[in-house]
C-alpha cells in the first residue's frame, strides 16, 4: 500500500492542477495550473523509475548493487526543462496581453470568438 | 502513361475528362464566334446599363460577403443559435471540452471493450 | 544506413540556431541561408523519399554504426539507442512537409521582406521544421513528445510573432496552452507504457503490448490529445483562433503541424496496437470525431465574415475527411476480407487527402495572405473587385477552391472520390454526409470568391497590384502540384500512397523492420 502512495499523490497533484484550470479565470493562475500539472507529469514518472535498493549507472568504483536504467531519470529533466520553456513563454503571453488588453482573465480574453 | 484512378469499384481518368472540357470549351467559342460582334471597346457600351438611371458608387453596387447566404443561416436558425454560441473564445471552456472528450471516449473504450 | 536521415532534423537546427548570428551580418546573407538551409533539407528529404521507396524502411538508430546495432546485443531484446523508423507512410509525410516548408520559405522571403524581428522568425521557422520532421520520423514515444513540444513552442510563438493589437498573442497563447496540455497527457501516456513495458520504442511495445486497463486509458489519452492537437470537433476551438490570427505563411505550415499530429493518432493505433485493441470502437469513435468535424467545421465556415477564419473552419472539416478515410481503416483492421474489400481504398483515400489538404489548403492561406498583404483587410464585407488587378492570384483560388470542394479534375476530387466509394459501402449514410460537406464547402468558396474577388473595381482599392514575385512563385509551386495530383492521380496512388497504406496496416513488418529476427 505504502508503495501506491506516490500515485495517489500524482492523481490528487494532477486533479489539482486539471482544477485550477478549469476553474481559476485568471490567466496566471491557469498557467501555475498547468505548471501544477507538469509536477504530476515529473512525479509519475519518477516514481515509475523508482527501483529499491538499486543503484546509478555509474561504474567507476561503483558498489554492489542492482543498476538501474535511467531512461525515466532522463526523461523528467528533459520535461521539467520542456516545462520551464513553455511556462516561460505562456507568461511572455500574458504579459503581452495584459498590455494590449489591460486584463489577464480569460473572460476578456476572446476577442477572437464565434 | 497510364492516368486512370481505380477506386475498386469505379474508375476515374481526368485526362479524358480535361479532354472532353476542352472540346466542348472549343465548341462554346466556336459558337460564340459566329454570332453577330457589334461590341466595341471604350465605348459607351462598357458602362454598366441601370434601366436609365445613373450608376451608384461603386463601393454601393458591390455585394459583400456578410449578404451572402443569409437566407441559409436564417433557414437553420434554430441550429446556428446553437452552434455559434459555443465557440466562446474562453479558454477555460476550451479546456472543459477536452476534459469531456477525454472522460466521454474513456467511458466509451471501457463499455464498448 | 541511409545519412540523409540525421541531416532531415540536424541540418534546420543548425540553420535555426545560426540564423540570430547570421542575421547580424545582413539580410541578404541571413536570407541565402535560409534558401540554402531549406534548399539542402528538401534535398535530403528527397532522397530519402527516394530511398524508403525503392530499398523500403530505413532504421537509423543515433550513436552507432550500424542500424543492427539498434538493439545492443547485452539488452536483452530492447533497444535502448533512439531510433528514426521511416517507412513509406513516413516517407510519405516527409515529402508532404517537405514541399509545403520549400514553398512557405519562398513565400515569407517577400511577405515578411518588410517587417521587424526576421532573424527570430526564420530561427522559429526552421525550428518549427525540426519538430514536424522528427514528428514524422521517429520511432520512440518519448522521441516523438519532445519534437511535438517543439513543434508546439515554435509554433505557438511564430503565430503570436506579429502582435497585431493583441489579437495574435491571444491566438498564440491559445494554441501554446492547449498544445501544452496535450504534450502533458501524451507524456502520461508514454509513462503508463513505459512503466508497463520498460521501453519507449513504438515497434518493442507493439511486440509485447497486451490490452491492460492501463494501455486503454494511455491509448485514450494520446488519441484524444492528438486529435485536439489536429484540430478535431469537438477539441476545434482553438482552430479557428488560432489560424485566422497567425500570419498567413504560418498559418500554412501549422496546417503541416496539425497533419504530423493526424499522422501520429494513426501511428498510435496502427503500428502501436494494432488489433490488440478493440479496433471497432476506436475506428467508430475516430469515425465519429471525423463525420462531427466535417460537418460542424463546414457549417460554422459558412456565416463567416474573416476570409482566414473562414477557410480555419475548413481545415477543421477537412481533416474529418481524413479522421474518417483512416478510420475506417482501423475498424476494419483484421479483417482481412473486409480490408482488402474496402478498408484499403478507405485508407488511400484518407492518406491521399493529406497531401491533397495540405497542397490546396497552404495555397489558400498563402492567397489569403496575399490579398491581406495588398489591401490590409481580412473582412470580406470589405474587399471586392480584386479580380481586375490581382490576376494571378485569382487565377491560383480558382484552382484552389474548385480542388478543395472536389470540382475534377483537380485534386481533391481524386482522393475525395476514393474516399466517397470506398465508405459508402462500410456505411453509405457517411459518405452522403461526406458529399454534402463536399457541397457546402464548394458554396462557401463561391462566397470567397464573389466577395474578394468579384464586382467592380472599388475606388479604395485602385491602388493594388499583383504580389512580388517570390510570392506568385511559392504560390505557383503548389498550385502546379495540385493540377499535376489531380491530373495524374493514378501515379501518386501506386508510387506513394498505396506503399503508405500498406506500411499503416503490416504492424509485423514495422515491428520486424527496427526487432529483426529476435
Amino acid at each position: 500500500m505504502l508503495t501506491q502512495l506516490p500515485y495517489l499523490a500524482v492523481v490528487l497533484i494532477a486533479g489539482i492542477g486539471i482544477a485550477t484550470i478549469l476553474l481559476k479565470k485568471n490567466l496566471i493562475k491557469m498557467i501555475m495550473g498547468l505548471g501544477v500539472l507538469t509536477g504530476s507529469a515529473n512525479l509519475f514518472l519518477v516514481t515509475l523509475g523508482y527501483r529499491d535498493g538499486g543503484i546509478a549507472p555509474i561504474y567507476t568504483s561503483a558498489p554492489e548493487g542492482v543498476m538501474v536504467l535511467s531512461t525515466v531519470q532522463a526523461m523528467t529533466v528533459t520535461n521539467i526543462v520542456i516545462g520551464f520553456a513553455t511556462t516561460a513563454l505562456l507568461l511572455a503571453f500574458a504579459i503581452m496581453l495584459y498590455r494590449k488588453y489591460g486584463s489577464v482573465e480569460t473572460g476578456d480574453i476572446r476577442r477572437l470568438r464565434e | 502513361m497510364q492516368t486512370t484512378l481505380y477506386s475498386g469499384f469505379g474508375v476515374w481518368d481526368p485526362v479524358i475528362w480535361t479532354i472532353a472540357g476542352a472540346v466542348i470549351l472549343l465548341l462554346v467559342y466556336l459558337f460564340w464566334r459566329s454570332g453577330v460582334s457589334t461590341y466595341r471597346k471604350g465605348s459607351e457600351q462598357e458602362r454598366p446599363y441601370l434601366s436609365g438611371n445613373a450608376e451608384p458608387e461603386k463601393n454601393a453596387v458591390h455585394i459583400g460577403g456578410g449578404n451572402l447566404y443569409w437566407g441559409f443561416t436564417e433557414g437553420l436558425k434554430g441550429y446556428y443559435s446553437r452552434l455559434v454560441p459555443v465557440h466562446t473564445g474562453d479558454l477555460n471552456d476550451y479546456m472543459l471540452w477536452y476534459f469531456g472528450v477525454l472522460v466521454a471516449v474513456c467511458a466509451l473504450v471501457v463499455i464498448f471493450q | 544506413m541511409s545519412q540523409y536521415v540525421p541531416l532531415l532534423v540536424a541540418l534546420p537546427l543548425i540553420a535555426a540556431f545560426a540564423m540570430p548570428l547570421v542575421g547580424m551580418l545582413g539580410k541578404t546573407i541571413r536570407n541565402s541561408l535560409a534558401i540554402i538551409a531549406m534548399a539542402g533539407t528538401v534535398t535530403a528529404a528527397l532522397l530519402l523519399v527516394y530511398e524508403v521507396l525503392v530499398n523500403g524502411t530505413i532504421i537509423y538508430a543515433f550513436g552507432a554504426f550500424d542500424p543492427s546495432l539498434a538493439i545492443p546485443f547485452d539488452s536483452g531484446g530492447v533497444p535502448i539507442r533512439i531510433l528514426f523508423v521511416i517507412d513509406a507512410m513516413s516517407a510519405f509525410m516527409v515529402l508532404t512537409a517537405a514541399i509545403m516548408m520549400f514553398a512557405v520559405v519562398l513565400y515569407s522571403l517577400s511577405s515578411e521582406s518588410e517587417q521587424t524581428g526576421q532573424d527570430g522568425y526564420y530561427a522559429l521557422l526552421f525550428l518549427m521544421m525540426v519538430g514536424i520532421f522528427g514528428m514524422v520520423t521517429t520511432g520512440d514515444l518519448f522521441n516523438f513528445f519532445v519534437f511535438l513540444e517543439i513543434n508546439s513552442l515554435a509554433g505557438a510563438a511564430l503565430a503570436a510573432y506579429r502582435i497585431n493589437k493583441g489579437l495574435s498573442v491571444e491566438g498564440g497563447l491559445k494554441y501554446a496552452f492547449i498544445s501544452t496540455i496535450a504534450g502533458l497527457f501524451f507524456l502520461f501516456a508514454i509513462g503508463m507504457l513505459y512503466g508497463q513495458y520498460n521501453s519507449l520504442n513504438i515497434a518493442y511495445i507493439a511486440s509485447v503490448i497486451d490490452l491492460t486497463g492501463l494501455s486503454l486509458v494511455a491509448l485514450v489519452l494520446m488519441i484524444t490529445s492528438l486529435a485536439m492537437k489536429a484540430g478535431s470537433v469537438p477539441m476545434h476551438f482553438w482552430t479557428p483562433d488560432t489560424y485566422s490570427s497567425a500570419p498567413s505563411s504560418i498559418t500554412a505550415i501549422l496546417i503541416v503541424s496539425s497533419m504530423a499530429s493526424l499522422y501520429a493518432i494513426f501511428r498510435v493505433a496502427f503500428s502501436l496496437y494494432g488489433v490488440t485493441m478493440n479496433v471497432v470502437t476506436i475506428g467508430w469513435i475516430i469515425i465519429i470525431l471525423g463525420i462531427l468535424s466535417m460537418f460542424i467545421g463546414v457549417s460554422m465556415a459558412l456565416p463567416q465574415k474573416d476570409v482566414k477564419r473562414l477557410m480555419a473552419y475548413h481545415s477543421v472539416s477537412q481533416i474529418g475527411y481524413m479522421l474518417v478515410g483512416l478510420g475506417v481503416g482501423v475498424a476494419v483492421l483484421g479483417d482481412t476480407q473486409m480490408m482488402n474489400e474496402f478498408g484499403l481504398v478507405a485508407m488511400e483515400g484518407g492518406i491521399f487527402h493529406i497531401i491533397n489538404y495540405a497542397l490546396y489548403k497552404g495555397l489558400l492561406f498563402l492567397i489569403a495572405g496575399a490579398v491581406i498583404y495588398r489591401c490590409g483587410t481580412r473582412n470580406l464585407n470589405e474587399l471586392g473587385g480584386l479580380g481586375h488587378s490581382m490576376k494571378w492570384t485569382m487565377g491560383f483560388f480558382i484552382i484552389a477552391a474548385l480542388a478543395i470542394a472536389g470540382i475534377p479534375p483537380f485534386n481533391g476530387f481524386a482522393s475525395k472520390i476514393l474516399i466517397y466509394e470506398s465508405v459508402f459501402i462500410f456505411n453509405p449514410y457517411i459518405s452522403v454526409i461526406a458529399m454534402v460537406v463536399s457541397i457546402m464547402t464548394l458554396a462557401s468558396f463561391v462566397k470567397v470568391f464573389h466577395s474578394m474577388f468579384m464586382g467592380p473595381k472599388l475606388p479604395q482599392y485602385a491602388e493594388v497590384k499583383e504580389v512580388p514575385l517570390p510570392m506568385l512563385i511559392g504560390m505557383g509551386l503548389l498550385a502546379a502540384l495540385i493540377i499535376l495530383f489531380g491530373l495524374f492521380p493514378d501515379l501518386v496512388v501506386n508510387l506513394l500512397i498505396e506503399p503508405a497504406a500498406l506500411a499503416f496496416i503490416d504492424q509485423s513488418g514495422y515491428i520486424s523492420s527496427v526487432m529483426g529476427g529476435i
